[in-house]
């Protein structure tokens, strides 16, 4: 009823014949592969170089050697006359980043990033709640293709088609008519600084444009925060006597804080640097990325143009690290 | 006094899975009471009911007395200790333990006080600063059990709260939680899947099966009665004896269990049987018997002469011993 014996396969199933026959080393492949497939299982070290040269190397020339070369060129000043770089140290160039017009640009700007960043954190969280809490399956893949598709389209694409929707006599100015809300947008437009003559030739246009282009940038990151949030965190919250709003407070948003600091970085960054949008959207006024443009373009002025070019780099690196000093990382 | 938990007619359908199906249960006040089952039986749709992460599909549910149709996990006072413990990891353990009383609105130093007694009370004062990566384990359950007995709830539920530690830490952990059961004098109720567990610490168990009640008991009468072969099998490695058999021994045709240690080995009478393994518990030696054809287990003490395989060997058992079943 039972076997008496072991459950050992028995020696016709292996190569080899008795056990005393088989070797303890298996033989090996040969060859280049062979001996290579050797040589990294027994140094790590080698496996790791092998990985790490090419991106190294890449980074440290092309990449970083590149910001450095741009670093050194804000350094240098242009002759006002002959219009050729005067290639001695100077803080000057610097000094013209502080003239009213071009610190309009870099407030401008900076307010621009700010508000897109905000607006895009409070629009994604919803959608990457939904997304990693409740979404399965068939929704799940519905979701990354929702957020991704806009991502595979053309950037030029996109913005000269929100153009047409902002427009004057565009889609929206329609919609707007259709549901006898003309009112509303004409009010809107009317106010100072973010109203114009139409939608597409106002702040508010280009902020449009903005946030709907970096959205998945800021949903992406809180998706994949809110993922490792077990969903027993969020019951034990509510079973200690938390009611919903109190359980996003303590519990939810601060596990988040990580995906939206890195989300934050995306539209951030991408907000300070985009000289595209602002030029085809929004009103003539420039931004650091398009001041950057016509500087190193047409006007020639290479320092001035590196210049502005550090300004996002400092910024970017303030924001990191004041995001730092509010716990944003804390939780990862 | 009204019953601690009383479940009438309840059912939790998901779809078409029945994961509790027209249950009745009591639970009384003060009682440790332990829910056993295999995964999917239902038990811990029932813990889930009684916390409120779940709604009932039919059926009452009431504690201590009142109704909880629509009241939310945040509005019951009952407490829940988690399987994974989900201690939030952005907090230190203090201010996990005092996250109720915070939520509350209970003074910062007053709850910072409360959880530094809470901690005591489960033998890790001074670990409040800790976070809980930094914690084995076994000390991260006791912060989970401190976190909810800090609020004083009137149920406290434990879901597998052992399931993730070893063995011997596994038992330390069973005797402190009697202990603190009879100290706090709170109304316990906990999930597992594990015998041993439920019958050493449960004043009383029920055993779940495809989201069915098929016994409610105290540890003796589901060890030494079980009413049918389900629980006869699942409570201890019971010998389960078929009705014609079992005709032959009583004259009556019903399923019957045997447990193991009740066999025993003879010179004389009895019935012979072959043995065909021996498993080396430490204490005493499981043996693998058959009886024509019937496998059944035996304990052999330590001391006691252990059968080879293949040997014949003579067995019989106190005729008390044999437990009739009403239930197949």
């Amino acid at each position: 009823m039972v076997a008496s014996s072991s459950s050992v396969p028995d020696g016709a199933a292996m190569s080899g014949g008795s056990p005393a026959e088989r070797p303890a080393i298996l033989p090996g492949r040969g060859g280049f592969f062979g001996a290579f497939s050797d040589r990294v299982w027994r140094s790590q070290g080698f496996l790791l170089l092998l990985l790490l040269a090419p991106p190294v190397l890449w980074l440290g020339i092309i990449y970083l050697g590149s910001l450095f070369a741009l670093l050194l060129q804000s350094f240098f000043s242009i002759d006002e006359f002959t219009g050729l770089i005067q290639y001695h140290f100077t803080l000057s160039t610097y000094g013209e980043l502080f003239r009213p017009t071009n610190l309009d640009i870099i407030v401008r700007t900076v307010l621009m990033a700010s508000s897109v960043t905000l607006a895009s954190a409070i629009l994604a969280f919803p959608v990457a709640y939904f997304a990693a809490r409740y979404a399965r399956g068939k929704w799940k893949a519905l979701f990354y293709i929702g957020v991704m598709l806009p991502l595979w389209s053309s950037y030029l694409v996109k913005v000269y088609a929100w153009k047409l929707i902002l427009a004057k006599e565009g889609i929206l100015t329609w919609l707007f008519a259709k549901l006898h809300l003309t009112w509303l947008l004409d009010g809107w437009l009317s106010l100072p600084i973010i109203g114009g003559y139409s939608l597409s030739v106002s702040y508010t246009g280009t902020f449009l444009v903005f946030l709907y282009v970096w959205l998945p940038f800021m949903i992406l990151p809180i998706q994949a925060a809110l993922e490792r949030v077990p969903g027993s965190y969020l019951e034990a919250s509510s079973d200690l006597g938390a009611q919903p709003w109190q359980t996003f407070r303590h519990i939810l948003f601060p596990l988040a804080l990580p995906g939206i600091a890195a989300g934050s970085i995306f539209t951030f960054s991408l907000t300070l640097g985009d000289y595209i949008i602002p030029q085809i959207v929004g009103s003539s006024r420039l931004f650091i990325g398009q001041a950057v443009y016509t500087q190193q373009g047409t006007a020639g002025n290479i320092p001035l143009a590196a210049a502005f070019a550090v300004v996002p780099i400092i910024i970017m690196g303030f924001y990191l690290w004041m995001a730092k000093r509010m716990g944003a990382f804390n939780a990862l | 006094m009204p019953s601690a938990v009383l479940f009438s007619k309840i059912s939790r359908h998901f779809g078409a899975v029945r994961a509790i199906d027209d249950l009745d249960l009591e639970i009384a006040p003060g009682e440790f009471f332990a829910m056993l089952g295999p995964s999917g039986s239902g038990k811990t749709t029932c813990l889930r009911l009684i916390a409120g992460f779940e709604q009932p599909t039919s059926g009452h549910l009431e504690i201590f007395g009142e109704t909880m149709e629509g009241v939310p996990p945040y509005r019951r006072n009952v407490n829940t200790v988690f399987q994974d413990y989900a201690l939030f990891p952005h907090m230190n353990i203090a201010e996990n333990v005092a996250y109720g009383l915070m939520i509350r609105g209970v003074g910062k130093a007053e709850r910072l006080r409360a959880a530094g007694e809470a901690l005591e009370m489960v033998q890790l004062p001074g670990y409040g600063a800790r976070r809980p990566g930094q914690l084995s384990g076994g000390q991260r359950q006791r912060v989970a059990l401190a976190r909810a007995l800090v609020n004083k709830p009137k149920v406290l539920l434990l879901d597998e709260p052992l399931g993730a530690l070893d063995l011997k830490l596994r038992e330390q952990m069973q005797e402190e939680l009697k202990v603190l059961q009879r100290t706090l004098d709170i109304t316990f109720v906990f999930v597992t899947h594990d015998q041993g567990e439920a019958l050493s610490m449960a004043d009383r168990v029920a055993v779940f099966s495809d989201g069915k009640i098929m016994q409610v008991g105290t540890p003796q009468d589901i060890y030494q009665k079980p009413r049918s072969r389900f629980v006869a099998d699942f409570v201890g490695s019971s010998n389960v004896l078929p009705p014609d058999f079992v005709e032959t021994l009583t004259g009556l045709s019903l399923w019957a269990s045997l447990r193991p240690e009740a066999i025993t080995i003879t010179d004389q009478g009895g019935y012979e049987a072959q043995a065909i393994s021996q498993s080396y518990l430490g204490g005493s030696t499981r043996l693998g018997l058959s009886l024509n054809g019937l496998r059944l287990n035996a304990v052999v003490p330590a001391g006691k002469p252990v059968p080879e395989s293949g040997e014949t060997v003579r067995i019989d058992w106190d005729r008390n011993a044999l437990h009739l079943m009403e239930a197949s």
